[in-house]
């Protein structure tokens, strides 16, 4: 099947890493071609080996990685070039770009001066004419006033922006094929929209292949010509990708298709009691002032929303980032200083201090995004879980403390004998599990949902939602659920808010805001997430 | 920018007044004078003295008398030096010690950052580890095992060298206490820059460097070296304050006629005009050295802005 009209073919490819506890193999002797012209993705969850097969292709294993096998540009195996026959390949024939615009670029030099660099270490040309390609480039990828651009820094620049400027250095020489690994990962929906376009319009432009590394199975069905499915370093299956989708063979890559988060929730009766209550909320930030520093900027984070989430109802808060999702809620559990009033269970606890407010803060509780910062490495999940029962029930005994945590472990799918384990012992999904249950240990009424399966992969995020609504049932919970990941959401809540800019744009029942939305932005955030047709 | 450092030199008054004012009470707290001597002033010449000096007065009057001079750079008399007043016992030390602090601090800047890069370069072979022995061994000897080495080895043995003498600041008798002073600094900066530069060549952009098939001369020293030299340079700030204000050890062994070894003997002696007028003028570099590193530091990362 890998004929010479090969762009390139992977052949019997094994990546393996010298570390500490022995060698560990990453990709385990796997097959691939790509084709001119043709658009190639490679789907699998974290630690399958899709990036390191292609960071292998690149020659960019960290120092303790190793590659054995095939790797063919044309002919030429890409492992065994020497360094110079290498960066004759690199950044001219085949380029790459990653999935963090925010640190991918350089932030010491203009924009202007890391586009002409490889322009002029590849053609050999002079300055003045690097310069004309590079903006002839920016505009090519769709940046605005590129000659003014040339002169910007990359911290002067949104992460779109960036995402583009990376891309145009990787096509600025014309490459045969470009590797992108996770492009939009990191970018809101509507920028990833966009960015996902533009990349499949340039590919028909200049004729190159694309391999694309992802593990949204909607990007694939968008983009993609053929798809490789990897898992645990292997490639469990292969094919053009209408004919996965419709009827995919390998139990693995069905268990992926069935991932994507199903469900919906009935909303709760009108007679439900309201559990939380914010009016007219508004938090602003100072920014700068002080000893001869000139005037501060306020920026308005929220202005003016007014929440009203009732007993066992779940509030889905959508936005891009910088919407003020987050400061909201933050704002409601008095986390954050704000004005406008906010009841609690029938009390105003606006004007309550630190002290008035900490026996309800073990009924207000909160869940985070990022289950690898939010666990404290010095305690045992155990001890993480328990450290709110010292503070709100210091009474109760150590062995009690103990039961307590064990049935805390069970009731969020753990084994109870893992208690004593620390928390670089669980899996992504094992610790926000662990989160939960130091939420709902205390007995909360209101948990606070901020992201809490953006960073994990589908099979597991499903996993996470089915426990979040169990739990939502057992104890008659009231979430608010902030995600930017709308399939998610649609599945948790019965009542949805659109915010932007600080400001409430639209709100009302999931079939109301996503399948009839009023507001343009709320069209086009929705057109953003659920396009899943090819654009090519 | 120019209105920044016209702030930064506003609020290094403050800062001063602060610094002498706390200065001021804390040497007139330890016990003793400037002419309290082992064998015991004759009690009349003892209080003509202390008229003299003015030390006969209550202490908030000797303050403001202090304060008042020091507005008019008039630093007053050196108590146990009576033929020198503060200000010309600067005029002649002060430069003696910045020549050759300077001269040290540049050596090690070249010298640690160039270890520096090539141990992050060999990271975890031998090279590296020869360079964190040395440097290691370098910041743990003191200067005053140092010294002696040297003259032991250069002047005794070899006889290149003399063993300790000034002589009008011939550039043979300053290449001792150079190295004496830089060793130790080249063994910090060596460290701090390997660190940051195995920080710098882990970072996203290098990699993105090295996928667009750039030479490794613009990845290490464009891409990488700039802004892992940013930790050095907010280290040389401090250092330079020290370095150029002179070291006791250095000068004693030596024999340097430099400003360092009037730091401890001032504060020995009680000699309060001394003592003072070298905490105004370790305070004065500090401030001025930390404002230039905070100007370098605008100039290497875009990102910094001062307006």
């Amino acid at each position: 099947m890998a004929g010479n009209d090969n762009i390139l073919s992977v052949e019997n490819l094994r990546v393996r890493f010298h570390t500490l506890d022995g060698m560990v193999e990453a990709v385990k002797g796997i097959n691939m071609y790509v084709k001119p012209g043709e658009t190639v993705a490679v789907v699998g969850e974290s630690g399958s080996g899709k990036s390191q097969t292609m960071m292998a292709a690149m020659r960019l294993l960290a120092s303790n990685g190793e590659a054995t096998g095939t790797i063919a540009y044309r002919g030429a195996n890409l492992l065994t070039l020497t360094k110079s026959e290498l960066n004759e390949v690199r950044g001219r024939k085949i380029t790459m770009i990653f999935q963090e615009p925010m640190t991918s670029l350089d932030p010491l030099y203009t924009i202007g001066n890391q586009l002409m660099e490889p322009i002029m270490r590849h053609r050999k040309v002079g300055a003045e004419e690097a310069r004309k390609e590079a903006v002839k480039v920016l505009k090519l990828v769709r940046i605005p006033e590129p000659e003014r651009r040339m002169k910007s820094y990359p911290y002067e620049m949104s992460g779109g922006q960036r995402q583009r400027v990376m891309i145009a250095m990787a096509i600025a020489n014309d490459p045969d094929l470009l590797i992108a690994d996770e492009p939009t990962t990191a970018l809101d929906v509507t920028i990833q929209a966009e960015i996902l376009n533009l990349m499949a319009d340039l590919r028909k432009r200049l004729g190159m292949s694309m391999i694309f590394i992802t593990h949204d199975l909607n990007i694939v069905r968008r983009i993609a010509d053929r798809v490789y499915v990897m898992k645990l370093g292997e490639v469990v299956e292969e094919g053009e990708t209408r004919a996965i989708f419709a009827n995919p063979k390998h139990p693995y890559t069905k268990a992926l298709l069935a991932a994507e988060p199903t469900g919906h929730k009935e909303p709760v009766p009108k007679t439900a009691p309201t559990m939380l209550d914010g009016t007219d909320m508004r938090v602003t930030f100072k920014i700068g002032g002080g000893f001869l520093a000139g005037d501060p900027i306020y920026l308005k984070a929220v202005d003016r929303v007014s929440v009203k989430l009732r007993r066992g109802q779940t509030i889905g808060i959508v936005g891009e980032s910088g919407s003020g999702k987050s400061t909201l809620a933050r704002a409601l559990l008095r986390m954050v200083p704000s004005e406008g009033a906010i009841h609690f269970d029938g009390r105003n606890i606006e004007k309550f201090d630190t002290q008035q407010m900490r026996p309800l803060r073990k009924q207000l509780q909160i869940v985070f995004q990022d289950p690898f910062g939010s666990l404290s490495p010095r305690l045992t999940s155990g001890q993480i879980v328990t450290e709110g029962l010292l503070v709100h029930e210091p009474s109760i005994t150590s062995k009690e403390r103990d039961r307590r945590a064990a049935q805390a472990f069970t009731e969020v799918g753990l084994d109870p004998a893992n208690r004593n384990r620390y928390p670089h012992e669980f899996s992504g999904g094992q610790r926000q599990r662990i989160a939960i249950a130091r939420a709902i240990i205390l007995k909360p009424k209101v948990v606070v949902l901020d992201e809490p399966t953006s960073a994990l992969d589908r099979q597991v995020q499903k996993q996470i939602v089915d426990l979040l609504r169990d739990l939502q049932q057992a104890h008659n919970l009231s979430y608010l659920f902030i995600s930017h990941d709308l399939a998610v959401v649609r599945a948790m809540a019965d009542h949805i808010m659109v915010m932007k800019d600080g400001r409430m744009v639209e709100q009302g029942s999931p079939e109301e805001i996503f399948d009839h939305p009023h507001e343009e932005y709320t069209k086009r955030l929705m057109a953003a997430a659920f396009a899943d047709h090819a654009v090519a | 920018m120019l209105r920044y450092v016209f702030r930064r030199l506003l609020t290094a008054i403050p800062t001063l007044f602060v610094i002498v004012t706390i200065s001021f009470f804390l040497i007139r707290v330890a016990p003793g004078g400037p002419f309290n001597q082992e064998r015991g002033l004759n009690p009349v010449i003892k209080a003509n003295l202390e008229r003299q000096f003015g030390l006969d007065q209550p202490l908030w009057m000797q303050y403001l008398h202090y304060l008042n001079n020091l507005l008019h750079g008039n630093f007053g008399p050196s108590y146990n030096l009576p033929d020198f007043t503060v200000a010309e016992l600067f005029k002649v030390g002060l430069p003696v010690s910045i020549q050759v602090g300077a001269s040290a601090l540049i050596l090690a800047l070249i010298i640690g950052t160039v270890l520096g890069v090539i141990a992050a370069l060999r990271q975890n072979k031998g090279a590296d580890y020869a360079v964190i022995a040395t440097a290691t061994a370098g910041s743990t000897v003191p200067t005053f095992v140092i010294a002696p080495i040297y003259q032991l080895i250069f002047a005794t043995t070899l006889a290149l060298v003399p063993v300790a003498t000034w002589g009008g600041g011939a550039l043979v008798n300053k290449i001792g206490p150079i190295i004496t002073l830089a060793l130790p600094q080249i063994a910090i900066v060596a460290r701090l820059m390997r660190g940051s530069m195995i920080e710098a060549l882990r970072s996203h952009h290098i990699r993105t460097a090295r996928a667009l098939g750039l030479s490794d001369w613009s990845i290490i020293v464009k891409h990488a070296l700039r802004g892992a030299l940013l930790p050095i340079v907010s280290y040389s700030g401090p250092a330079a304050a020290a370095l150029l204000t002179g070291s006791i050890i250095v000068e004693t062994i030596f024999q340097i006629p430099g400003v360092g070894r009037y730091f401890v003997e001032a504060a020995l002696n009680r000699d309060y005009t001394l003592v003072m007028g070298t905490v105004v003028v370790i305070a004065l570099f500090t401030i001025l050295f930390n404002l230039i590193v905070d100007i370098l530091y605008a100039a290497v990362d875009p990102r910094v802005r001062y307006d």
